[in-house]
């Protein structure tokens, strides 16, 4: 027994300290959970900038970066906090780059970063909630708050002429916070919310939910949940009893397993998901390879991880409470435009002492507590496949 | 009179239709739990994964079917597959017997005890079947998915109201109906059923006139099994197959049991019904239905829904308490808990 503490002890005190600028970045999303087949790709663009950083050499007088996956569930708060302290505490990240639901992004934050004074970058939390959080200068996203995504979809919807509208969202920080914000929009532009609705996720059965939606009726469902979970569970059950035939998906509901799973009926549905067509964008789904770039927050992760290291960069340390301050400023004018594939050429810009603005993938403009201003991508069903309609 | 028409297609394709569904296998699911309280007279907490383990026994042998090319044209292949996973979950039955119950038969166990070790193979079996099949989503079914789309009742009768009857709706109410008259004929019919129902009734009275304990026990196990695997593989057809699914459905299948009337097969059908058709009418919303009904101008602005979707599992709690407070014995006066 003693033998094997010694050699544990040894074994650590050996991988211990490397050198000493070099920096660890904690990539936190729910590889397992309801979004599960979503945030592969989403850590890989983070891998990816990570990758890049490494490759230019350039990052603190070239010290390396390396990416830790952990699992954040996406559902489960007491996980997520305890992957977020085994982050922090046992791999000793310098930075936290997520984590991906709402609601355990607001957990990890108030419970862990907060406590250990580390900073997030979430790719994909987008409750508007998080917005006016107390965060201590921790917090960023890259992605919009959803009340940006509620003005886009009222807008969608009332270009496509559709006045009445039924809600049904997940039952969650993330499904709430959207669902109001869509019906307080769709309100405000003069349509009418049928019936605004929770559903609970892991269900076998939605037949019940489904009815009362129907009763309630509306041209569209709007459903603002997850597309591996109760969202798939509530569209099947409109279909079989033919309660809606058209139905919106928001950002947490645009994945190729959807309409895989359902099938030639939901051809004709329509949603968004935060995307643009600058050219940063374009130079993104040009550098990547081996996972898919217009995935949902997969050019987000990205851009988040960027802006992390960049703003190391920025203060010369790795601290948290050092380069929290420069997040803001790497982000945004002034300074050179910085791109996909040339964090490189930014991180030799800061070390002369010159200013960056930094686009990445996602357009990343930063406003209000440090959250993105959002565009968002419009996208119609046909054939079986998402094909974008046009960028608002 | 086409405002009737409406309403009724209304209530048949919201109420009607999925709740003989649901209760079908709600029913078929407590008849099980009943038949464990009858002869082995302790509550089988473990009934839900066997239910959980025949769907996944049957999903897989589908699986194999369609991987070689057999399919049974509308009908889903699950249905070929179903005997085979019935034998499955027998084995399961009578191997958890073997090695778990006949130890405490022998020991004369409390039925606490029972109760307890029943829990513990309920966590044994979850894992085993998370471990064989993983705790996501499975879809396994095949065949024309419809016996009647909502747009082509439209259609044949004219009326704005649809009504769509899944091809699984049809077949779980067709089968829980064989099944159903089948065990009856079983039970009142030939020796072996009487003998099992005389054991129920007074187990000293039955050893003393030279019925085998053991036999008896066993062929419980086997309908056990046998209506485990069936309600299971009904319900995931239906519904979805997901591990997780079964825990939540012990609540409304021992509720059904209770309300009937523990032990009492005529029981655990009824409540199997009852519950299923409670669910479904107190968390309904009847805008449509008063507007149909109603004069035009005292058609409602709100939902008119008694109970949020939200609290369905809390109605089955209800009833629960509601009929052990009035008529602890159940519908059908089955044993008092």
């Amino acid at each position: 027994m003693k033998k094997i503490i010694m050699a544990a002890a040894v074994t650590t005190m050996l991988a211990g300290p490397a050198m000493a600028g070099d920096a660890k970045i904690g990539i936190i999303l729910g590889y397992t959970g309801p979004i599960e087949s979503l945030t592969p790709d989403m850590a890989a663009g983070a891998e990816m900038a990570i990758a890049e950083v490494n490759a230019s050499g350039a990052f603190m007088g070239g010290s390396s970066v390396t990416g830790i996956r952990a699992d954040s569930t996406c559902i489960d708060a007491a996980a997520a906090n305890a992957a977020a302290e085994r982050l922090i505490t046992s791999d000793k990240v310098n930075a936290i780059m997520g984590a991906d639901c709402s609601g355990v992004t607001t957990s990890i934050l108030q419970n862990v970063a907060m406590a250990n004074g580390v900073v997030m970058i979430s790719p994909s939390a987008t409750s508007p909630a998080l917005s006016t959080i107390e965060d201590d200068g921790l917090f960023f996203r890259t992605s919009p708050s959803d009340a940006r995504q509620g003005q886009v979809v009222a807008t969608i919807l009332k270009d496509h002429g559709i006045k009445s509208a039924a809600i049904t969202y997940t039952n969650n920080d993330y499904g709430k916070g959207l669902a109001d914000s869509i019906e307080t929009n769709i309100k405000a532009g003069g349509g009418t919310v049928t019936m605004n609705a929770a559903h609970e996720d892991g269900k076998g059965d939605y037949g019940a939910e489904v009815a009362a939606l129907a009763q309630a009726g509306g041209e569209i469902l709007v459903v603002a949940g997850y597309l591996d979970q109760g969202g798939k569970g509530i569209i099947q059950a409109s279909l079989d009893s033919g309660a809606f035939d058209k139905f919106y998906l928001p950002d947490g509901m645009i994945g190729e397993s959807l309409p895989k799973a359902i099938g030639p009926d939901l051809n004709g549905s329509i949603g968004g998901l935060p995307g643009t067509d600058s050219p940063g964008n374009a130079k993104f789904k040009d550098l990547v390879s081996g996972f898919k770039s217009d995935g949902p927050f997969v050019p987000e992760s990205y851009d988040a991880a960027a802006l992390i290291m960049l703003a190391m960069q920025a203060a010369n340390s790795t601290d948290s409470q050092s380069f929290k301050g420069k997040v803001m400023a790497v982000a945004n004018a002034p300074g050179e435009k910085i791109y996909p594939g040339e964090l490189g050429k930014a991180l030799k810009i800061i070390a002369g002492g010159g200013d960056v603005d930094y686009v990445g993938a996602s357009a990343v403009e930063l406003i209000g507590a440090g959250e993105s201003a959002g565009s968002y991508k419009e996208i119609v069903i046909e054939g079986g496949k998402f094909t974008t309609v046009r960028y608002r | 009179m086409t405002d009737i028409l409406n309403t009724l297609a209304l209530i048949g394709n919201f109420i009607i239709v999925p709740g003989l569904a649901y209760g079908s296998q709600l029913a078929l699911g407590a008849l099980g739990i009943t038949m464990v309280y009858g002869i082995l007279r302790f509550s089988n907490f473990a009934h839900g994964e066997t239910m959980s383990f025949g769907a996944m026994a049957t999903i897989l042998i589908t699986w194999a079917l369609q991987a070689q090319g057999v399919s049974f044209g509308v009908l889903p292949t699950a249905l070929l597959a179903l005997p085979f996973g019935i034998l499955i979950t027998i084995a399961l039955c009578l191997f958890t017997d073997r090695l778990v119950y006949r130890y405490y038969r022998s020991q004369r166990a409390e039925p606490v005890t029972y109760l307890i070790v029943s829990v513990g193979v309920m966590f044994f079996l979850g894992g085993l079947i998370r471990f064989i099949i993983g705790p996501n989503d499975q879809i396994f079914s095949d065949g024309t998915r419809f016996i009647m789309k909502v747009q082509a009742f439209k259609e044949m009768t004219g009326l704005s109201e649809g009504l769509a009857i899944k091809t699984s709706q049809g077949v779980t109410i067709i089968t829980a109906i064989v099944i159903v008259t089948l065990l009856f004929w079983f039970l009142n019919r030939t020796r072996t059923g009487k003998s099992m129902r005389a054991y129920s009734d007074n187990e000293d009275l039955a050893l003393l006139s030279g019925i085998n304990p053991e036999r008896v026990v066993m062929i419980a196990w086997i309908i056990t099994g046998t209506l485990a695997a069936v309600a299971g593989t009904l319900y995931g057809l239906d519904k979805s197959y997901k591990p997780f699914i079964f825990l939540q459905l012990l609540l409304p299948m021992f509720a059904s049991a209770i309300v009937g009337g523990v032990g009492n097969p005529l029981g655990a059908i009824a409540g199997g019904f009852v519950i299923a058709f409670s669910e479904l009418i107190v968390t309904f919303a009847y805008k449509k239905v008063l507007a149909y009904l109603l004069p035009l101008s005292m058609a409602p602005e709100g939902l008119m829904q008694l109970l949020s979707t939200d609290y369905k599992f809390a109605v089955s709690f209800l009833i629960l308490v509601i009929v052990l407070l009035v008529k602890p014995t159940g519908i059908f006066s089955g044993k008092t808990l």
